[in-house]
């Protein structure tokens, strides 16, 4: 490719600049820099008030334009994908773990059981985005029952191999099953809705996710005793699940923590509990920390292995009909292609894997109920789907990191810093939230803030859905290509410039 | 630009078109078409009524008719993407009646659509290595299996070739990395046209291949299609533009009001006093 064709490829299909500006973030780092400078000469000069704290803020805002800068560069000129994704995990990282020490001042173990929690967030997203990618970006399927998936996964696995309501049988017996039972949901749902049009599926779908929902929580079906064996969903109660495997690695009997832990655990256990490098608190990471964060780590591997599959389905024949279905189903067909089987197929692969999902994420807390099976659920993944951009692998797993962290979970933590940040620069103190709405705004009346933040502050997990629900319009007005665009994952299993012979004519 | 004798066709050909060289020939191969009694209708409407034709191997064969003839109901039953009410449908000997649009194209007789419709956020290349028959990729356990897959590459790599070559005859080799929905209407029919000769067929239905294309482009396709058919294919080609037809069609079947009203050369259908009745619009 000549030159000039690289350039109008660099501006038409690598539109990223325009998401992250940056050159604004530069401007902002600089700016950012000088006053920062600016604070540092007063407050060594022994000017107090809010001098000291607004340079602590002015500072985190500065190393946040830093890496909107980095991540923009590297989105940019970055040709690996995965760099890209390790790239913004660990900007995240940063965002969350700077601003948990610097404001909250957490110990080491509060700081690690953050970032470990985003982590577990952003992989079990990961995971389900990438498997309605499948669905909705390649295949144009519009599943909007993923929780329902989900649930018969969870719940599949919870009664082959829970520890109560359940036949106790070995663990993988139960994945195995749960994968399947989900798989299977799939296909009935999918055999009468997948011969009419895209609509009928989304119906269907959301009806077969509600229907599994109100089953497992009815009563009717808590507890049963057959063949001498108690089983059931647990209905309303919910269901305990086995424990976490990732145990055994820690504990010589991973369901009694007395009964003594394993070389693996003694070893590591007694490092990371002498952790006292930084921020003082007394104690190191604590054991269950440590055991969540070997959890994440599989996860990590799961997600790649999950990626893998995914990638390997898209870029080959398969891929190519699938996304041939999404455009148009009846040039797909008239070139001959099963277009019926290739769609059940595909539908049942994608919810094998939120059953699969459903298990990692649900069935790894140690109980699950029918509401984390709300509609809503499904909902933040297509969101996360949208915010990635759909029809795209990386796009998924960015998608899901991003939402997971930024979305999802940082709103609750921004609750948490802007009391601390109010009292520092202002002296505001945010006591004890209103009950009510209009004891929150009441006092607005008489320039009195202070109930209205707390109020909101209390309430952060509602305006965190309707942000949301703004977003998602927005979005859809502006971007619906989402974050990484119309990107050419090519569908097929070779390089596909390399078969040009003589070149020919190519301006 | 690939002459016409290094053709897809040749360049492409792989086991199973052998295999169904010999299945052919056991067949009477003189006609691949053959349409009998064909009837389709629409509630009270009856758009085909008793249609018989043939069309006969490696024949650039017309199918006109004013507007609403029932051309378009026509192909669409041969295809499989309506069902006839009634007659059959044979192709290469076979009944291919009532089958779905993917049995019959796998069977070697492919369509073209009346409005282009190619599949805009796939590249120009995706959208021609979609089309050939019988890839070992489209299964999926194939695709994904490690070691299973190196033969999908193999084969993969072998239908690029072919859709690059495809392209650069049909002269759209630049635009191979573009999304088909950036191309201009023109660039689309050649697509649709590189996308169903890449099925290796026996025999292509165009739906009016020439609407809203400009006389330059048209001359091209038409150029196309003729080099197409001396190198074996079979076409038939539904048109409302009598010229077009009468020009380049050795033979042509007439349809009024769902039937076929005549049948010819060129010259019969020039003469043929029911034929000019009914594209005036008189009564008889």
């Amino acid at each position: 490719m000549s030159p000039v064709a690289d350039t109008t490829e660099q501006f038409t299909t690598d539109d990223l600049a325009e998401f992250t500006r940056e050159s604004s973030a530069a401007t902002a780092l600089g700016a950012l820099a000088l006053v920062w400078v600016a604070l540092s000469v007063l407050s060594l000069v022994g000017v107090g008030g809010i001098v000291p704290p607004l340079r602590e803020l002015v500072m985190v805002l500065a190393v946040y334009a830093g890496l909107v800068f980095a991540i923009g560069a590297l989105w940019r000129y970055s040709k690996s994908d995965a760099l890209l994704i390790v790239g913004v995990m660990l900007a995240l990282y940063v965002v969350f773990g700077v601003a948990m020490v610097v404001f909250l001042e957490l110990p080491l173990n509060g700081l690690v059981n953050t970032l470990r929690r985003i982590t577990f967030l952003s992989a079990v997203y990961a995971m389900l985005v990438l498997a309605l990618n499948l669905h909705w970006g390649y295949t144009g399927l519009f599943n909007i029952g993923v929780a329902g998936f989900m649930a018969i996964g969870v719940y599949t696995m919870a009664i082959i191999s829970g520890p109560e309501l359940g036949l106790g049988l070995p663990l993988p017996l139960g994945i195995v099953g749960g994968v399947l039972a989900s798989a299977l949901v799939g296909l009935i749902a999918a055999l009468p809705a997948l011969r009419l049009d895209a609509d009928y599926l989304a119906i269907v779908t959301v009806a077969f996710s509600e229907i599994i929902r109100l089953t497992l929580n009815s009563s009717v079906f808590a507890e049963m005793t057959l063949f001498g064996t108690t089983v059931g969903t647990g209905g309303g109660q919910g269901i305990r699940t086995p424990e976490n495997p990732i145990r055994a690695i820690f504990y010589t009997d991973p369901g009694d923590t007395s009964a003594g832990l394993t070389p693996v655990g003694d070893v590591l256990f007694e490092v990371t509990g002498s952790l006292k490098v930084f921020l003082v608190s007394g104690v190191g990471i604590r054991d269950s920390v440590v055991i969540g964060l070997a959890y994440v780590i599989a996860l990590v591997a799961i997600v790649a292995a999950f990626y893998w599959l995914l990638r390997r389905i898209g870029n080959s024949p398969f891929g190519r009909v699938l996304k041939a279905i999404r455009e148009d189903e009846m040039v797909a067909n008239s070139l001959g292609k099963d277009t019926q089987l290739f769609k059940i197929k595909t539908f049942m692969v994608g919810c094998a894997l939120m059953g699969l999902a459903g298990i990692l994420w649900r069935g790894s807390t140690g109980f699950t109920i029918p509401s984390d099976y709300m509609p809503i659920q499904t909902f933040y993944i297509f969101l996360a789907l949208i915010i990635g951009g759909a029809g795209s692998n990386t796009g998924s797993v960015l998608g899901g990191i991003v939402f997971a962290t930024l979305l999802f979970e940082g709103p609750p933590q921004l609750a948490r810093i802007i009391p601390v940040l109010l009292d520092d620069l202002f002296g505001l103190q945010i006591t004890d939230a209103p009950n009510t709405s209009i004891e929150a705004i009441a006092p607005l009346s008489s320039l009195d803030v202070t109930p209205f933040i707390a109020y909101s502050l209390e309430n952060i997990s509602t305006l965190r859905f309707i942000f949301l629900g703004v977003l998602i319009v927005y979005l859809m007005q502006n971007r619906p290509e989402g974050l990484l665009g119309h990107r050419k994952e090519s569908a097929a299993a070779v390089d596909l410039s390399a078969g040009r012979n003589g070149g020919g004519d190519r301006e | 630009m690939v002459t016409v004798s290094e053709s897809p066709r040749e360049s492409g050909e792989t086991a199973e078109t052998a295999d169904r060289a010999d299945a052919t020939a056991t067949h009477d191969t003189d006609y691949p078409l053959r349409v009998e009694g064909l009837r389709k209708e629409f509630g009270g409407i009856t758009a085909v009524d008793g249609a018989t034709f043939e069309v006969e191997a490696g024949s650039l064969t017309g199918l006109i008719g004013p507007n609403g003839a029932g051309k378009s109901t026509t192909f669409n039953c041969i295809t499989g993407i309506y069902e006839p009410t009634d007659g059959a449908v044979y192709f290469d000997g076979e009944d291919v009646t009532g089958l779905e649009p993917y049995q019959v194209a796998q069977r070697g007789l492919v369509r073209t659509f009346q409005i282009a419709r190619e599949l805009g956020e796939m590249t120009v290349l995706e959208n021609v290595m979609l089309a050939p028959r019988d890839q070992r990729g489209e299964a999926l356990w194939r695709s994904v299996t490690p070691g299973v897959r190196g033969g999908v590459v193999e084969q993969e790599a072998e239908v690029r070739d072919r859709a690059w070559e495809m392209l650069e005859f049909f002269e759209i080799d630049h635009l191979a990395e573009e999304f088909a929905g950036n191309l201009s209407g023109g660039q689309r029919k050649l697509l649709e046209m590189a996308r169903v000769l890449m099925t290796d067929p026996e025999m292509v239905l165009l739906d009016e291949p020439l609407a809203g294309v400009n006389p330059s482009l048209e001359n091209k396709l038409l150029d196309h299609i003729h080099d197409l058919r001396a190198d074996g294919y079979t076409f038939l080609l539904v048109e409302h533009d009598m010229e077009v037809i009468m020009e380049n069609c050795e033979h042509v079947i007439v349809m009024h009001q769902g039937s076929v009203l005549a049948e010819g050369d060129a010259e019969d259908i020039r003469s043929n006093e029911s034929v000019i009745e009914a594209y005036l619009g008189e009564d008889v």
